[in-house]
């Protein structure tokens, strides 16, 4: 089956990312395909690469990462709400004059199209969240 | 629904999605930030519905004022939604008695339908967004 997933909080504060990397990952492992994951609200904070957890805790925004990198998952991050938040990639720092950009490997910032459409193109659009 | 019917000029799928608004207008983001998705959503020209339940009726409420609390005010771009043909706009019969609401306290046409009846709605659903 392919799925959509997306996540509506933040990492720590919230379980709801950790439930979606887990539905993520079992999912995958029984063989269905991820067609992409999309962060809202505070979903978007799941995308900073300066996130830095106690040594003894799980690194949710690395877990993302590692889930993208090795199954080619989509991870998209909407543009509106991560610039309420101050999540950039390098081409959003430029145009709104940052002076850093602080996106992880793996994400993109895009519009909420992208939500749209993977409730279009999935077989379940999944949601995460309160 | 005829095959053409199910196809949108280019050939696009259309689905039943469903908006499912839980929250209260402020205090938190999620009604601000859920509306923007219908409002881009609409490009999409989807069979879109909203359900308005729990505390999300108050982000439907006549009378809205946020100026003390410095928060924007959006409850009037819901009035709006019609120009996007957003037009199936359902609201919790149990969650507007239990805030002492009727539609005539709400700032666009509603069609009121009781937890049965809601239950039926999503069921019929193609995507749900619960915000």
């Amino acid at each position: 089956m392919k799925f959509g997933i997306q996540v509506n909080e933040g990492p720590y504060q919230h379980q709801a990312s950790d439930t979606a990397y887990q539905f993520a990952k079992a999912a995958l492992e029984k063989g269905h395909e991820i067609y992409r994951v999309f962060f809202y609200h505070d979903g978007v904070n799941n995308a900073t690469r300066l996130t830095t957890p106690p040594q003894d805790d799980r690194h949710i925004v690395n877990r993302w990462s590692e889930l993208a990198e090795k199954h080619n998952v989509d991870l998209v991050v909407c543009v509106a709400a991560a610039q309420r938040r101050g999540i950039a990639d390098a081409d959003e720092a430029k145009r709104n004059g940052k002076d850093a950009d602080n996106i992880a490997p793996g994400f993109r910032i895009s519009g909420l199209g992208q939500l749209i459409e993977a409730g279009i193109q999935c077989d379940r659009l999944v949601v995460f969240g309160d | 629904m005829s095959e053409e019917e199910m196809m949108e000029e280019g050939g696009g799928v259309v689905k039943k999605f469903l908006y499912l608004n839980r929250k209260a207008p402020i205090g938190t983001v999620y009604a601000l930030e859920s509306l923007e998705v219908v409002l881009i959503g609409a490009a999409f020209e989807q069979d879109v519905s909203m359900i308005f339940m729990d505390d999300g009726v108050y982000q439907i409420k006549k009378g809205q004022d946020t100026k003390g609390v410095e928060m924007k005010n959006f409850s009037a771009t819901y009035r709006a939604l019609e120009m996007y043909d957003v037009e199936k706009l359902y609201v919790s019969k149990e969650s507007m008695d239990e805030r002492g609401l009727t539609a005539d306290d709400l700032v666009v046409d509603v069609e009121v339908l009781d937890a049965a009846q809601l239950a039926d709605l999503m069921d019929d659903q193609d995507v749900i967004l619960s915000f």
